[in-house]
């Protein structure tokens, strides 16, 4: 099970003066349950790209198969796909349009056939599942703050039960405590569900932090697929695509430098401090290895699933 | 002298039920003193929901205090017939590219200011041009805004303020919306205007790193000044600024910790090279003091 | 794609036409629209074309971008065409289905009528496409400034036509990316009968309205933060003033519709195609 794509072209507008080859020559694989992050410069094909995860961008050539079977294949059900790969666009809250909440998130299972009831179980799961408070299920979405307005959009989504979870920019326009909730949300939703999930955001912090693998893109092609700390390690060249490492790593490699010898590939704050620490020959009065699992596994502030809702939709 | 003076402000929305009849108010600005003199850049922080946009908008009286007072260049923005004045002395910059520019042209919306304020055809032209090479757009003064990238979009917005001559400029989260490059980009011509118009800035964001070189801070927190002061003087204050939701920078994390495992590291570093010349020093005298021992 | 819509758009280049006073254009228009409907010969129709073909070849605007602009209302020609084709009663019949016929004047009307509506696109889009919008409301203020003193609020109009055409190119992106969210979430489009269709385009109206409030909202705010108050007492970046060329055009243009009446009129080359 997993998402292939095989030497996929894209081309905007073909034989026009504005043609652009957005994607070019593309070869990956997504297997499931990985957390993926996706990385690259606003006109990077980042975005392009993942549409057509759920088939709504047709490649101009190239193959993509999604569980072994290539979907451009005639007769391949789209609908099926589109059920089963969930895509959150970049502020998600703009597609919002039902009376209330509750209803917004029944709209896709709603277009899926399902009954009124299991349409509604499954907005309710959906709802929890992104922290939203149960007082806001009735009103309407436009009242909702920032935030609230996002994880209802999100949870429009999850409501029809993806097995893959793509999410463009989920972050852009929160503030920091805003973002930490919806990534930690998501990180807590693949780590209970098995869930495939696909981020695509700017920030190298957030990536490094979260995802297994991270995929850059560059002027519509692959430019690196491989775990952050190897991804990381070519810092300069992600500089000069336009993007950023996390400002760890630029310490590190100038600690480096002066005849410090730390270990260069680490990604987050505490590993880097035990570096430090531990090159620095002091004695270290951080337990790091646990308090980064305690961060990554940490529960997300809205609050743990029940066991009955985590039961059903595992 | 003060550029800008807020004292006691107050403002509250009015709540109103279905009907449009008023339920209630609700206080956006609870008591806030923030002063910015001539020249100065000045930061706000504050997460969403802080106040901290309310407060913008009193500096261009979009909004008008409920209590309170703000002057701007000396001038009392309660005074309708100070309005025009006051909107021409600080210019304004918004979050969304897109929704700030009325032009079709880039040079036609730099120029939308300055015809507002009746400027001499001539003049207009010559400030268009001054603008748009203050912020480095200048090559793009015959395209459309719709085919620029969301840096280049406030770097025209910028341009559009600019062209009015304003003594001071507020940018409201100017960069919420774009990506690194975008954002790298309208700092780098927020400084450049800093050091070569000597305007006054007033930066209000999220992103801790946009401010380290500002002259004051003021943090607002439910719709008050939650602190105030010197960069190194806010920086060093990590946990409280976690509580403040605010997103600070990767270093200072960084130094902080180091500085909790028993480093002798100074509170509020800002900067890379900072942290990395105060670690490398460590190595210097550790040597130095091994060489002293070895002899 | 929504998005390829080029209709009313700017397309910038460096002619003669892009920098003719807008007043000329939005004159010379209105007088080539007319011109199309004051005569029925071939050499009517010859004269305009020609004429036509000159403009598109001075305006440096590429003729397949031109083209492009006619696709979203291929649907109105359509239905124009078999109106005509099948509506006229009069003349020979040449083909007989059921109880609709098509006669020699119907067909003769039809690909006339197409041809007119074509030219009368192409040539208002080559004033879009060579104006930019605020050249263009400039230019309706400046002709419509008459009106003023009925108390006609012609600067108001001026600002706003100018505006929506700034936001029509983003509004349409944001259909093509709301469109493409409410498939996301399952939503369906292309089947069902028109209740139905027009149901499913609850999802992308509501999104759209929305937002477009919202633009407009903070559009408002940004225009009277930049002390916008109306038209009185602004000045003009681009100010009209009439040169050399704008007489020159205003000549060319009067010489092709005396042209274009005579020859319509009084070259006996009648030879009808049918």
């Amino acid at each position: 099970m997993s998402i292939r794509l095989e030497h996929l072209n894209y081309i905007y507008s073909p034989k026009t003066a504005y043609e652009k080859h957005a994607l070019k020559d593309i070869c990956l694989e997504i297997p499931d349950g990985e957390f993926v992050g996706i990385i690259g410069h606003t006109g990077s094909g980042k975005s392009t790209l993942i549409q057509h995860f759920n088939g709504l961008i047709k490649a101009t050539d190239g193959k993509l198969f999604y569980n072994e079977e290539n979907i451009y294949e005639p007769g391949y059900n789209m609908k099926n796909l589109r059920n089963e790969v969930g895509l959150v666009f970049q502020y998600p809250e703009h597609q919002l349009f039902e009376i209330d909440v509750m209803t917004d998130v029944c709209f896709g299972p709603k277009n899926q056939g399902l009954s009124t009831e299991e349409c509604k179980e499954r907005a309710l799961i959906a709802l929890e599942l992104v922290g939203l408070k149960e007082k806001y299920y009735h009103s309407s979405p436009f009242e909702l703050s920032g935030g609230q307005k996002r994880r209802a959009a999100i949870a429009g989504v999850l409501a029809m039960r993806p097995k893959v979870l793509v999410l463009d920019e989920p972050t852009a326009g929160l503030d920091p405590k805003g973002r930490d909730d919806i990534l930690d949300q998501v990180a807590y939703l693949h780590k209970q569900t098995g869930m495939t999930v696909i981020l695509v955001s700017h920030s190298m912090e957030d990536i490094a932090r979260y995802a297994d693998r991270i995929i850059v893109m560059n002027h519509g092609e692959v430019m690196y697929n491989d775990a952050p700390r190897a991804v990381f390690a070519h810092y300069r060249e992600l500089e000069q695509a336009g993007l950023a490492a996390p400002q760890v790593t630029y310490i590190m490699h100038d600690l480096k430098e002066r005849g410090l010898p730390v270990d260069i590939s680490v990604t987050t704050v505490s590993e880097a401090a035990d570096e430090i620490m531990k090159a620095l020959g002091g004695k270290d009065l951080g337990n790091t290895a646990a308090e980064n699992r305690a961060l990554r596994n940490r529960t997300p502030e809205a609050g743990a699933l029940s066991n009955k809702t985590l039961e059903k939709i595992r | 002298m003060s550029m800008i003076q807020a004292e006691k402000l107050v403002f509250e929305y009015e709540k109103r039920d279905e009907d449009g009849n008023v339920v209630g108010t609700s206080r956006a600005i609870d008591g806030v003193d923030i002063d910015a003199r001539e020249g100065q850049f000045v930061a706000v922080l504050g997460h969403n929901g802080s106040g901290k946009s309310t407060f913008a908008k009193h500096l261009n009286a979009i909004l008008v205090p409920t209590d309170g007072t703000v002057w701007v260049d000396g001038r009392n923005t309660k005074e309708p017939e100070e309005l025009w004045h006051v909107r021409q002395a600080a210019g304004m910059v918004f979050q969304n590219p897109d929704n700030q520019i009325i032009g079709t042209v880039v040079e036609e919306d730099v120029g939308f200011g300055p015809e507002n304020l009746g400027v001499p055809t001539d003049e207009i032209w010559q400030r268009v041009e001054e603008s748009l090479k203050a912020v480095g757009m200048i090559s793009y003064r015959h395209h459309s805004p719709n085919k620029l990238s969301g840096g280049q979009k406030q770097r025209v917005a910028i341009a559009g303020v600019v062209a009015m001559e304003p003594k001071c400029i507020v940018l409201d989260e100017p960069t919420a919306m774009l990506d690194p490059v975008g954002r790298k980009e309208v700092l780098k011509t927020v400084q450049r205007l800093r050091e070569e118009k000597k305007v006054t800035v007033i930066l209000i964001t999220h992103y801790m790193e946009e401010v380290v070189d500002a002259d004051k801070i003021y943090v607002m927190d439910h719709g008050k000044v939650a602190m105030e002061g010197t960069p190194k003087e806010i920086f060093s204050q990590v946990e409280k600024l976690k509580e403040y939701r605010l997103d600070v920078p990767q270093v200072t994390i960084l130094a902080d910790e180091l500085k909790r495992r028993g480093l002798d590291i100074p509170a509020g570093i800002l900067q890379k090279e900072e942290l990395a010349d105060c670690i490398s020093s460590m190595i210097l005298q550790d040597n130095s003091q091994r060489t002293e021992m070895d002899g | 794609m929504i998005r390829d819509i080029t209709i009313g758009q700017y397309y910038p280049a460096k002619s003669v036409l892009h920098r003719l006073d807008p007043r000329v254009k939005l004159v010379s228009t209105l007088l080539y629209l007319v011109s199309l409907f004051l005569f029925r010969s071939i050499a009517g129709y010859l004269t305009a074309t020609l004429f036509l073909i000159g403009i598109i070849r001075v305006s440096k605007v590429p003729v397949g971008y031109i083209v492009k602009g006619l696709k979203p209302v291929v649907m109105l020609l359509m239905i124009t065409v078999v109106f005509n084709l099948f509506l006229k009663k009069e003349g020979e019949v040449l083909v007989q289905v059921w109880r609709l016929s098509v006669t020699t004047v119907g067909l003769r009307n039809a690909v006339y009528m197409a041809v007119r509506l074509i030219y009368l696109i192409i040539g208002s889009s080559l004033m879009t496409f060579t104006t930019t919008p605020n050249e263009l409301t400039d230019g309706i203020e400046a002709l419509l400034s008459p009106l003023n003193k009925i108390r006609v609020p012609v600067h108001e109009v001026a600002m706003m036509m100018s505006i929506a055409l700034r936001f029509i190119p983003i509004l349409l992106e944001e259909t093509d990316k709301i469109m493409k969210a409410q498939q996301a979430r399952g939503a369906d489009f292309e089947s069902g009968n028109i209740m139905q269709r027009a149901k499913a385009m609850i999802p992308i109206l509501v999104p759209l309205f929305v937002s477009a409030f919202r633009r407009a909202n903070d559009l408002a705010m940004a225009m009277e933060a930049r002390c916008y108050r109306g038209g009185e007492g602004r000045t003009k970046m681009k100010p009209l003033r009439y040169k050399g060329r704008d007489l020159t055009a205003y000549g060319i243009m009067s010489a092709y519709v005396i042209a274009v009446v005579a020859i319509g009129r009084y070259v006996p080359l009648k030879v009808w195609i049918f």
